[in-house]
């Protein structure tokens, strides 16, 4: 058992030959905002897709609430993802051919919620995202800014425990990425959602909290540095 | 640039002469700074041997005037000890330092890595207040931060290229 609101406990990861991730330990706390950095190929997206219960562990547990996650059926599985869990990747994740409010109706339509209910929340976003007047523009016609804040809307509507989010400003330009980030993070704080944020940039991890660093495949935990005088 | 420092650091591996110590911190750092002159070698010198620091380990006699070889003491191996290990304040233009703290590091056999991580782990930190000042202020507060962690960052990312290329350096600079 543990206290933390998702856990993982000595976790590790292969894919064939290789040792993805190896003795990975990490506690999230409500409304932690934990970065996760590391070189490509470190192994900190699988960190994020272990904790999300997208990949299963091979050995070590994910604890959830106080609930192995890693033992819960496929299809429990799933449900919790769509319930207690959003997520913003780096692009790709918005249906270019429905409008923006479609895409952030999409996770209550999917989650059982009346149509009516589902598009008055989603509609209720749109000042907070700073897109008032965009809501029936298709995505694929948005800026690459304005596709990630629909992005982080349909992450956040359901009011999700967990935020994940994997490079989500990746493919934006500095200022935009700083925007997108600001808007990210006051948002989840107003939420009160924890967010897991792997990114390999420093200026996106000075967002967090605090920092995880993920190297071949393991946590390091940087030792406590004094600052010189 | 800590030329003390720097100095003891040479001095550690073997007693050497001042002139020997010149020589080899210009080969090593003068592309990083400057060439040390020998006012600033024979005025440290004096300041270390006054210190306690580094003591004279022999005396060369030859044709001109006797020629002192220094000694670091255990006093200078703990300043030094204690230069390397102490993460340095996280400024914009920390380059020169922290090349000179791995390169020290690497010639005596301390784990360069390490102190690398642990300054990682304070940049990261300041970058975090920075962030935060950057949405609390007004605009010219919010550049100013912004200043810093442009160069913070560059200076991360150095850290991470040098932690990667920590055997092949210390192979080069082998003596």
């Amino acid at each position: 058992m543990t206290t933390a609101l998702l856990h993982a406990d000595a976790i590790g990861k292969s894919f064939g030959q290789t040792l993805a991730l190896h003795d990975a330990t990490v506690q999230i706390a409500a409304g932690d905002i934990v970065a996760v950095m590391g070189p490509s190929g470190s192994g900190k997206s699988t960190l994020l897709h272990c904790l999300a219960g997208i990949f299963a562990v091979d050995t070590g547990a994910v604890w959830f609430e106080g609930r192995r996650l890693d033992q819960l059926s496929d299809s429990a599985r799933t449900k919790l993802r769509r319930s207690a869990f959003g997520f913003v990747f780096q692009f790709g994740q918005l249906v270019p051919e429905l409008t923006a409010i479609d895409n952030i109706a999409l996770p209550l339509l999917l989650g059982g919620v009346r149509n009516r209910d589902a598009y008055a929340r989603a509609g209720s976003w749109f000042p907070r995202l700073g897109l008032d007047g965009l809501e029936h523009r298709r995505t694929g016609e948005l800026s690459g800014g304005q596709a990630q804040r629909i992005a982080i809307g349909r992450a956040l509507v359901t009011s999700p425990k967990v935020l994940f989010a994997d490079e989500p400003t990746g493919a934006l330009d500095s200022l935009t990425g700083e925007n997108v980030m600001d808007l990210l993070v006051d948002t989840v704080r107003a939420e009160g959602s924890a967010v897991v944020l792997v990114t390999h940039d420093a200026r996106v991890a000075s967002h967090a909290d605090r920092v995880v660093t993920v190297h071949d495949g393991r946590i390091c935990d940087p030792r406590t540095a004094e600052v010189g005088a | 640039m800590n030329i003390p420092s720097t100095l003891l650091g040479l001095l550690e591996a073997e007693p050497s002469h001042g002139y020997e110590l010149k020589r080899e911190y210009d080969n090593l750092f003068a592309d990083n700074g400057r060439p040390l002159s020998f006012g600033q070698l024979y005025g440290t010198l004096s300041r270390l041997e006054r210190d306690g620091q580094i003591a004279v380990h022999d005396l060369e006699s030859g044709g001109g005037p006797d020629r002192k070889r220094y000694a670091i003491t255990a006093t200078g191996v703990t300043q030094l000890e204690e230069w390397l290990t102490k993460p340095e304040r996280p400024e914009p233009l920390l380059q020169a330092v922290l090349f000179v703290k791995v390169v020290i590091a690497l010639l005596s056999d301390r784990p360069a890595a390490e102190y690398l991580e642990a300054q990682r782990a304070v940049h990261l930190a300041r970058m975090r207040e920075l962030t935060a000042m950057r949405k609390s202020g007004p605009l010219s507060r919010s550049l100013l931060a912004d200043y810093g962690l442009f160069h913070l960052d560059a200076d991360l990312r150095w850290m991470e290229l040098t932690a990667a290329r920590l055997d092949q350096l210390r192979k080069e600079i082998e003596r």
